[in-house]
């Protein structure tokens, strides 16, 4: 194990702005949740932002510009990291409420990626509940929020859209192609041609 | 602008040439003209923006800190001129972090400025004027001094100017900074103004830190300036004099000298770039390199005079209107030129004075100091000087032009001239009068016209931009889009309702003709019929079958002929091959006339017949005609005759005859020659059959004979097998049989030849066909005619009867449904029917249609009055894409009707049997029927362009293809397989054209497979797997890494926490799999030890396999969420309890009533190490036995002796024990200090630590340890051990023995999953307390209905366990498991379950448990009557069976089901796998014993409730004759229901196989108890008679298997564990010799097995007395230890714990018997009797 082939991800990012019409005192606590092959090098797992007053423009723009960087190893792409954020408000009676769960992946390609996620809440299993939950404010949360990351479970909930969050990232890698993943974006202009595959090709030809 | 900016380059070049910052210098003021006149726009600049400014005093603040340890260096370094205002100025122009380096170099050229100057004596200031930087020093250098001076002469104006000129965002000192008095400023601004160009500088606190600073430099070079001042000061004073300076008249020699001479410079510096720079910007000169170098190192000569003069001629054209103190400043500054001049040329000075401007702008070096008060005139008079107001009145163009042009208005001229923007004429004045103060009156800014340049207006006066609409933000548009409604089978076209293209079927309905109608008349049945069979003849003649045929059976015959002859002319040549190929074709030949020749014949006798039946016809029609005296219809059939010659006609017939005849031959040659064979064939078989059965018959004679004859048999085969007789006769058996078969087979039928050709018998077969299907020879041919001729008889003529039917044919009426798609789309008019059964509707229907057609119907339907009848239905074929309405024709579709109708009149009705005339036999049925002629097509719009869907090739399979959509399958083509294997069967048989390229579609199908061997004989499931397989099986299993992932993703054990898994196998370490193969390996293994140990271990690994089965079906239950795992949500408050809640509140206050505190439970993490004890409390023992004598106890006599006389409590006060608890746990041993007498009260609180393994203090890590607490109740005897009697009086000598008398097991299990555990508690004391007896007058003296025997007997210990601090019990996992039960049962359950449970919370409710297969299984489930272990015959009495039977289950060790499977829920085992296990918590124990009660006959119920110490547990219950008996399962002890002290505490329900009772009782202690089930009032059933039991089968064995204990293990293991603790005792007694007493353990021995039958009570008197007869001499303390057997270190803890060992002396013997008895399947009782032995003295 000397020299154990890992690859890393660097990701650093921010939690841009989000878009919760409605309301207002928003912070987000986000974390991490990655495969069993994963382990975060450097950086932060999680984290929770300032809170924010929407904009006083037409907009109504939530925005934190909260960095994100986390450096990620691993052996194996299964698992790929994906950040959970969740979002948290005061409600009328100034409670601290959830105000929306969002999941998206880190992108699997390098370069700036900028995502929109969209946030959800589950739902009150009834009216009643929904209306003593606004009174006691509160409201239901997921037991855990990694939860969102997964599907496990998930089909007993349901949940209503709360807005959205725009997250973006600037994703590094390195030594992918050492471990034979090629996740360089292709595109019509520069398609990324496996190099076996020519190989392949001429080897046939010359058979 | 332009020559600035050039200017700039030049300096920039110039000063990157000396690796200057130049940045730092950069930006040089603005031309004073454009200064002037920014200024002039923006008065306010100096204010510029705070924030700016802000920014940069931070930024500044920065860097002055950085610098300051420079400057400390370079105060070091320049020795006179010091100044730290230009490094910071040249920091903050530069704005970034400025370059140690740089700076040093300033530094250092600095120096050498400095050095220069002074070796330049005479001119200090020029030298530094060659570089940018290099002035500074010297102007600052200076700039102190003066503000000294200033400050002496403490002028307010200055102070006021200083701050002003460093405010001044400008380098450009307005007009009114002129005056002489600010001139000190300037220069102290320079370096900041320098920069201020750019950006406007002013920031105070900025600037108080540069006066600080500034100060302390000054002081520095205070003296330096000084002497350089007056250097300066001695060589002015000559120019002075000329020109005396009235104003500085009040202010001291020496001041005026240094404040002019300063104010000279610069305004000479000012004047000089005012002046001269603007018009000649090129001219600016910046000295090169070269000259800079030569600057330094040059000795300069003293400047010739005249160029002063030049100097003063440049500033002549100043404007006289300029103030006074312009000229003087002027002539000032020309003096000062004068006195430059000697060091420099002009243009040297050129750049160095534009320098010198920037310097002036920057900031100079202030110093605080005390408000100077000047008098207002004073001021007044100062601010005169100083400040400029500009009028607002206009100027004289005249003024504004150039001095000697007239003004010219260009306009005027015819030139354009743009609109001039709208500035308000106060404000461009304003700006004129600004502009004309301006040293050369500001001509550039003035135009010909004498008005200012000016842009015209740049703005339009209309937008250039379009309008734009409002932009909406995309995301917030709105946009409509139609409800797609999108249908399963795609039947619209477009995909939607509303298509967009248009598709039209055009239907037409032409007409319907009945063939029969209800209302035919018969002669319209036989007219019907006859124009049927006319059309019939007459397409059939159109065909001319017959002669076709003929034809081709010519040609065939010609051909075939022609074969023949070629292949016999051919013979020789041709190769074998060919041969059969030609022959072949005869073949074919033959066979093809053959079949022409069958068909003609039957069309010839089809053409026949039907000329015969229309001949028939027409003669029955014409007969009904007559008959009914009118005629219905016009048909008429004439008959046309063509005679023949008849000699023709014969030649013919007969050559036909001759032909068939022949050809008939030659078949039957055919025939005959492939039947001969065939017969010979055969008849080769027969013979051959014959001949064996003769030959067996034969062979089995012999056979018979030679078996009679044993050995003298010469089979021929059996002599040739060897000479052995025996194998021989075998063999002959054998053979004999065979034979029998032979004989035995059926006779094969014996062929018979085939017949040979009879050639008349063919002939007259040939010529009856001929005659019965030809026309005769000579028989004239017959043509019939069909016409419509025929006059219908008028209604009025017609008879009655078809007058009616007339009249109703023409009140029928008819109509036609038109369904698409099994919508009715259109219907056509009611038509009347004609009397010829014809309607016309004539009738085009268009439909435009949406949806793929599906069908297209018609219904016909039938309208006599308002009653409409339903006639038929029948389809239309859906119209190919090519069929248009243009190109189709109408088509005839026939159609019936099943329908039944009788008339009264003359028609023939539908359905209903009718005769042609009375006299005829036959009966005929006719229903109604017809044809509808209609066509449906594609309609054609305007252009004529048909209207099809598109992809409607074949708009019939639209469905399939809609189909295909949804079916993967037929994506890939698998669907519409045909069977390949018919296929090319059929295409072999039917010799299709394989050139013909409309079967090019075959061959190629069938092609393809040629290379296949077969069809295949599977049908894969997932065909397309394998494509998507990542790598074979086979590299899945090899691969180790994918192998770890798959074991991972199973979450097996050694797995689930994998992390990392290497991406390349190679990295995987070796030993990764190691222990999974070896456990693997182990589990292949199993089951081959022949040791008991190992049968134990078999069984425990049975118990690991079951756990980790019942651990996967927990994983996968728990990977099955609910809403609470997810979500957590406040559950809505109840009513009843918000009530309960308030009343709470009503509540009295009792604060003398403590109420117990909740302890606060403490996480696993929060705990460290040695921080958890387990606290116990004992509080009190009662009947404790006592020792039987206190002599004893001394040493006296002997036990026997004492016995006998009754126990006498010693007067004295000695009591007659000494008890004490001792609890152990973890081998830590504490124990409470020695009570007195039989029931001492303890009240003693021990702790003792709990270790955890691993320190790992998670539940998960808890419930697995299988600690027990033992409470062992010990006597504390004290032996006096003093030797020498003598002593007595003086020495006390003793020593104290313990003496077991007791102990109670509790798992750490029951107080961890229990919290605390608190009651009094019966001691299980050993079978026989040598030593010891019952103190009869104390015990059980409370209770007087307890049964003497047994309350006497038993020692109760009152006690409190808990453990500190509380630990966290471990979740319930939530027990949502599948069940296999009736859904209704298992709710009917949960309700009933509920129902109680609101009643009696606290009892303990239950209906349905987990078994180990995870799944709910109902509770009567698990009861079953099971047979016993056959031990249990031996036994006597009922009593004994019983005592037996809880004995034995007793045996089976307890094991807690959290510890067997961690962290789950309670799980029953069946009665089977329990003992397999052989471990069980006391569910197991009771269920078990509960079935082998019913197996005994017994009546017996489990009871669930709750027991100390166990918690929630099972007892059972037994009723005898109206006795009820509690058993505990897990000891075997038997409890009557009113024994108080029976641990159970509250009893929830009683279950059995039958039932369920629930307890609802008012009490639930069992002595308050009835437990008669069938009083509903009491008990509560579960199935009773609303819910009837619907029987539910048990879930138990049919029978327990037991097999008997195999008594070499047990006989190995008893001696295994005897050598065992006899090692472990002389272990504990390391420091001491331990004797073994053989006699002692002999007898012991004996005792043992005695005790076990006794079923562990107390054995008899006898078997004591002759124990205690063989140690009179001896002092025996021991005890029978009965335990069943686990594992060895069980039973060494269980000694250990009786202390036996701990007899601190070396004058003791002991002995030890181990007997071990052995029940069925191996539940094993082992007994250990431990004593210690002390030879009296």
């Amino acid at each position: 194990m000397a020299s154990s082939s890992v690859f890393l991800l660097m990701v650093s990012g921010q939690i841009e702005t989000a878009e919760f019409p409605e309301y207002d005192n928003i912070y987000c606590r986000y974390c991490f949740t990655h495969g069993p092959d994963w382990l975060i090098t450097s950086g932060l797992e999680e984290g929770i932002t300032q809170i924010t007053k929407k904009s006083r423009d037409e907009r109504q723009m939530f925005v934190w510009n909260f960095p994100l960087d986390v450096t990620f190893k691993s052996t194996n792409c299964y698992g790929w990291p994906q950040i959970v954020v969740h979002a948290y408000g005061l409600d009328s009676f100034g409670t601290d409420v959830v105000r929306g769960y969002g999941v998206t992946h880190v992108p699997i390609t390098p370069g700036r990626h900028t995502i929109r996620v969209p946030m959800f809440v589950p739902e009150s299993s009834s009216l009643l509940q929904k209306v003593t939950s606004w009174f006691l404010g509160r409201r239901p949360e997921y037991v855990d929020p990694r939860v969102v990351a997964q599907g496990e479970g998930r089909e007993v909930t349901r949940v209503k859209s709360q807005g959205f969050l725009t997250i973006s990232f600037n994703v590094l890698m390195k030594d992918m192609k050492k471990l034979g993943y090629d996740i360089q974006p292709s595109d019509v202009l520069n398609p990324i041609m496996p190099e076996n595959v020519g190989m392949a090709t001429t080897g046939m030809s010359e058979a | 602008m332009e020559g600035r900016s050039r200017r700039r380059g030049r300096q920039k070049d110039q000063l990157l040439e000396r690796g200057e910052d130049v940045d730092g210098i950069s930006n040089p003021s603005m031309d004073s003209e454009t200064e002037a006149a920014y200024q002039t726009f923006s008065q306010t600049e100096g204010e510029s923006s705070a924030a700016e400014m802000a920014e940069e005093a931070a930024e500044a603040e920065h860097l002055v800190k950085d610098l300051k340890t420079r400057r400390r260096q370079r105060k070091k370094a320049l020795s006179k001129l010091t100044s730290p205002k230009e490094d910071v100025a040249g920091e903050l122009k530069s704005m970034r972090s400025t370059s140690r380096q740089r700076v040093e170099d300033t530094i250092r050229e600095e120096e050498m400025a400095t050095l220069s100057a002074e070796e330049t004596t005479t001119a200090p200031i020029p030298p530094a004027t060659e570089d940018g930087l290099a002035t500074l020093p010297t102007d600052e250098s200076i700039l102190p001094t003066e503000e000294e001076i200033k400050a002496t002469e403490a002028s307010k104006e200055e102070a006021e100017s200083i701050e002003r000129a460093e405010a001044a965002p400008s380098a450009e000192p307005p007009d009114t900074e002129r005056s002489t008095k600010e001139q000190p400023g300037t220069p102290r601004a320079a370096p900041t103004g320098a920069e201020a160009g750019s950006k406007p500088f002013g920031q105070s606190s900025m600037r108080a830190r540069m006066k600080e600073r500034l100060a302390k430099a000054k002081e520095e070079a205070e003296g330096e300036i000084e002497k350089e001042a007056r250097e300066e000061r001695d060589r002015q004073r000559s120019l002075r004099a000329q020109q005396p300076d009235s104003r500085y008249d009040a202010v001291t020699e020496a001041e005026l000298e240094r404040t002019t001479e300063e104010k000279q410079r610069q305004l000479r510096l000012r004047w000089e770039k005012r002046g001269q720079a603007p018009p000649s910007d090129k001219m600016t000169y910046m000295p090169t390199a070269e000259e800079a170098f030569d600057f330094f190192t040059r000795v300069w000569e003293p400047e010739p005079e005249e160029k002063k003069d030049e100097d003063k001629e440049e500033e002549e054209p100043k404007p006289s209107t300029s103030k006074t103190d312009a000229d003087e400043e002027e002539t000032e500054a020309r003096k000062e030129a004068k006195k430059d001049e000697d060091v420099e040329k002009a243009e040297d000075e050129k750049p160095l004075l534009d320098d010198a401007d920037y310097d002036e702008e920057g900031y100079g070096p202030t110093a605080v100091r005390r408000a100077n008060i000047t008098s207002p005139d004073k001021l007044q008079e100062a601010e005169d000087k100083l400040l400029f107001i500009p009028p607002l009145i206009a100027r004289p163009a005249s003024e504004k032009v150039q001095e000697q042009l007239e003004p010219r208005f260009l306009e005027e001229e015819g030139f354009y001239v743009g609109v001039r923007p709208a500035v308000s004429a106060r404000n461009k004045n304003k700006m004129e009068n600004r502009l004309l103060r301006e040293p050369d009156k500001g001509k550039q800014w003035f135009g010909e016209d004498g008005e200012m340049i000016v842009f015209p207006d740049p703005l339009r006066p209309t937008p250039s931009r379009p309008p734009m609409p409002e932009e909406v933000e995309p995301y917030l548009e709105t946009v409509f889009k139609k409800a797609v409604m999108r249908e399963f089978d795609s039947r619209y076209i477009d995909g939607v309702l509303d298509g967009s293209g248009r598709y039209q079927l055009d239907v037409d309905v032409n007409s319907i003709m009945f063939t029969h109608h209800h209302l035919f008349s018969r002669e319209h049945v036989l007219a019907t019929r006859l124009t049927q069979l006319f059309t019939q003849y007459t397409q059939r003649r159109s065909k001319n079958m017959v002669n076709f045929l003929t034809d081709k059976l010519r040609a065939l015959k010609s051909s075939s002929l022609h074969l023949q002859e070629y292949i016999l002319g051919h013979k020789g040549e041709m190769s074998v091959v060919d041969r059969t190929n030609y022959e072949k074709r005869l073949q074919d030949y033959k066979f093809e006339i053959r079949q022409t020749r069958s068909v003609r014949d039957r069309e010839e006798q089809m053409d026949r017949s039907l000329i015969k039946n229309i001949i028939r016809t027409w003669k029955e029609l014409r007969s009904v005609r007559e008959q009914q005296h009118c005629t219905n219809t016009p048909v008429k059939l004439q008959i046309l005759k063509e005679t023949v010659d008849k000699a023709q006609d014969e030649t013919q017939w007969q050559m036909d005859l001759e032909d068939e005849v022949e050809e008939a031959r030659e078949e039957h040659a055919d025939n005959y020659a492939r039947k001969m064979l065939i017969c010979n064939e055969q008849m080769e078989k027969w013979e051959k059959q014959q001949a064996a059965k003769r030959d067996a018959e034969k062979k089995l004679k012999t056979g018979r004979r030679g078996s009679k004859a044993s050995k003298a048999s010469k089979g021929s085969k059996g002599s040739k097998q060897g000479s052995r007789t025996d194998l021989q006769d075998e063999l002959g058996e054998a053979e004999m049989e065979r034979y029998q078969e032979i004989l035995n087979e059926e006779d094969l039928p014996k062929p018979d030849a085939p017949e040979e050709f009879d050639e008349n018998a063919a002939r007259d077969q040939i010529k009856a066909k001929f005659m019965s299907i030809r026309r005769r020879p000579g028989e004239a041919k017959l043509y019939p005619e069909l016409s419509n001729t025929m006059t219908v008889t008028p209604t009025s003529d017609c008879p009655r009867g078809e007058q009616n039917r007339r009249e109703e044919v023409s009140r029928c009426k008819l109509f036609v449904k038109v369904l698409f798609n099994n919508k009715e789309v259109s219907r056509t008019g009611n038509r009347p029917l004609s009397q010829e059964f014809r309607v016309t509707f004539g009738q085009i229907y268009n439909l435009r249609i949406v949806q793929w057609p599906e069908s297209i119907k018609f219904q016909i339907y039938e309208t006599q009055g308002l009653s409409a009848r339903f006639l038929a239905e029948l389809y239309a074929a859906i119209p190919e894409a090519s069929v248009t309405s243009q190109s189709v024709q109408l088509e005839e579709m026939e159609f019936s009707s099943d329908e039944k109708l009788e008339f009264g009149h003359d028609a023939v009705g539908s359905g209903v049997p009718f005769k042609f005339d009375a006299t005829a036999s036959i009966l005929v049925t006719l229903m109604t029927s017809g044809t509808i002629s209609t066509s449906v097509a594609w309609g054609v719009n305007e252009d004529g362009q048909p209207l099809v869907p598109p992809v409607s090739q074949s708009s019939v399979t639209n469905l399939f293809a809609a189909m295909k959509k949804m079916d993967p399958l037929a994506a890939i083509g698998a669907t519409g397989v045909v069977n390949m294997e018919k296929l090319s069967k059929w295409f072999q048989e039917s010799r299709l054209d394989p050139n013909d390229p409309a079967n090019a579609d075959l061959i190629y199908l069938l092609g393809s497979r040629s290379g296949e061997s077969g069809p295949r004989e599977f049908f894969r499931l997932e065909q397309l797997q394998e494509e998507f397989d990542l790598c074979s099986e086979a590299d899945f299993a090899a691969n180790r890494r994918f192998q770890m992932l798959s074991l991972r993703d199973r979450e097996v054990a050694e797995f689930r926490t994998a992390k990392m898994v290497p991406p390349f196998e190679r990295e995987i370490p070796r030993d990764a799999f190691a222990e999974y193969e070896r456990k693997q390996r182990e589990e292949d293994r199993q089951k081959q030890i022949d040791d008991l140990e190992g049968v134990r271990q078999a069984h425990s690994r049975y118990v690991q396999k079951i756990r980790e089965q019942v651990i996967m079906r927990f994983r996968l239950a728990s990977h099955q969420k609910r809403l609470e795992d997810m979500v957590v949500e406040e559950a809505v408050p109840n009513i009843a309890m918000l009530g309960i809640s308030l009343m709470r509140l009503s509540e009295p206050r009792r604060p003398l009533k403590p109420l117990r505190k909740e302890r606060k439970k403490v996480t696993a993490q929060a705990i460290k190490g040695d921080e958890v004890r387990i606290l116990v409390n004992i509080i009190r023992a009662t009947n404790i036995p006592i020792r039987k004598s206190q002599s004893l106890a001394a040493g006296g006599t002997t036990t026997r002796e004492l016995d006998r006389k009754p126990t006498i409590r010693n007067i004295a006060g000695e009591t007659m024990v000494h008890p004490y608890v001792e609890v152990m746990f973890q081998r830590n041993t504490v124990r409470t200090s020695a009570g007195d007498g039989p029931n001492p009260s303890f009240n003693e609180e021990l702790e003792l630590p709990l270790k955890a393994p691993n320190d790992d203090f998670s539940p998960n890590a808890l419930q697995g340890v299988q600690d027990y607490i033992y409470l062992n109740l010990f006597d504390e005897v004290v032996v006096d051990i003093l030797e020498d009697d003598r002593e007595r009086e003086t020495a006390v000598h003793q020593r104290l023995e313990k003496k077991w008398l007791g102990n109670i097991r509790i798992p750490f299990s029951t107080i961890y999953l229990n919290g605390k555990i608190d009651g009094t508690f019966r001691i299980s004391t050993p079978a026989v307390l040598l030593g010891y007896t019952y103190d009869h007058t104390q015990g059980g003296g409370g209770d007087a209905d307890m049964p003497m025997e047994q309350s006497e007997e038993i020692t109760f210990l009152s006690l409190f366990i808990t453990i500190e601090p509380p630990l966290i019990q471990p979740e319930a996992v939530k027990e949502r498991f599948d069940t296999n039960e009736d859904e209704k049962l298992m709710q009917f359950a949960e309700r009933w379950q509920e129902d109680l449970q609101s009643l009696h919370p606290r009892r303990h409710y239950k209906t349905s448990v987990i078994d180990v297969n995870g799944k709910n299984v109902f509770l009567t489930r698990y009861f079953k009557a099971l047979k016993p272990p056959p031990e249990i015959e031996g036994k006597a009495n009922e009593t004994q069976q019983n005592d037996f039977a809880a004995r034995y289950v007793s045996l089976i060790p307890f094991v807690s089901d959290s510890v067997v499977f961690p962290g789950l829920c309670d799980i029953w085992s069946t009665c089977d796998q329990f003992l397999q296990m052989l471990a069980g918590d006391e569910e197991e124990h009771a269920v078990l014993l509960t079935n082998l009660f019913l197996g005994l006959g017994r009546k017996a119920y489990l009871l669930l409730g709750s027991a100390i110490p166990e918690g929630t547990t099972a007892y059972v219950l037994t009723e005898d004759s109206g006795e009820y008996y509690i058993w505990n399962s897990a000891t075997g002890k038997r409890y009557s229901v009113h024994d108080n002290y029976c641990p159970l505490q509250s009893v929830g329900c009683l279950v059995n196989n039958e039932n369920v009772w629930a307890n609802v009782h008012q009490y639930e202690k069992p002595s308050q108890m009835d437990f008669n089930v069938n009083s509903t009032a009491s008990w509560r059933p579960f199935f009773g008679r609303s819910n009837p039991s619907p029987g539910l089968g048990s879930i138990q064995p049919e029978a327990l298997i037991y097999h008997s204990p195999n008594k070499n293990y047990v006989l190995d293991l008893q001696e295994k564990i005897e050598q065992m603790l006899k090692n472990k005792i002389m272990e504990w007694r390391s420091r001491y010799i331990t004797r073994w007493n053989r006699h002692c353990t002999q007898i012991m021995r004996r005792l043992l097995p005695k005790l076990e039958e006794n079923c562990g009570c107390a054995m008899e008197q006898q078997d004591l007395g002759e124990l205690e007869e063989s140690f009179r001499s001896y002092k025996v303390s021991g005890f029978p230890v009965n335990v069943p057997f686990v594992d060895l270190n069980t039973i060494v803890e269980a000694v250990f714990s009786t202390g036996v060992h701990s007899q601190e002396t070396s004058d003791i013997e002991f002995a030890l018997a181990v007997y071990v008895h052995g029940y069925s399947n191996n539940v094993l009782s082992i007994w250990i009797y431990v004593a210690s032995l002390v030879r009296l003295r």
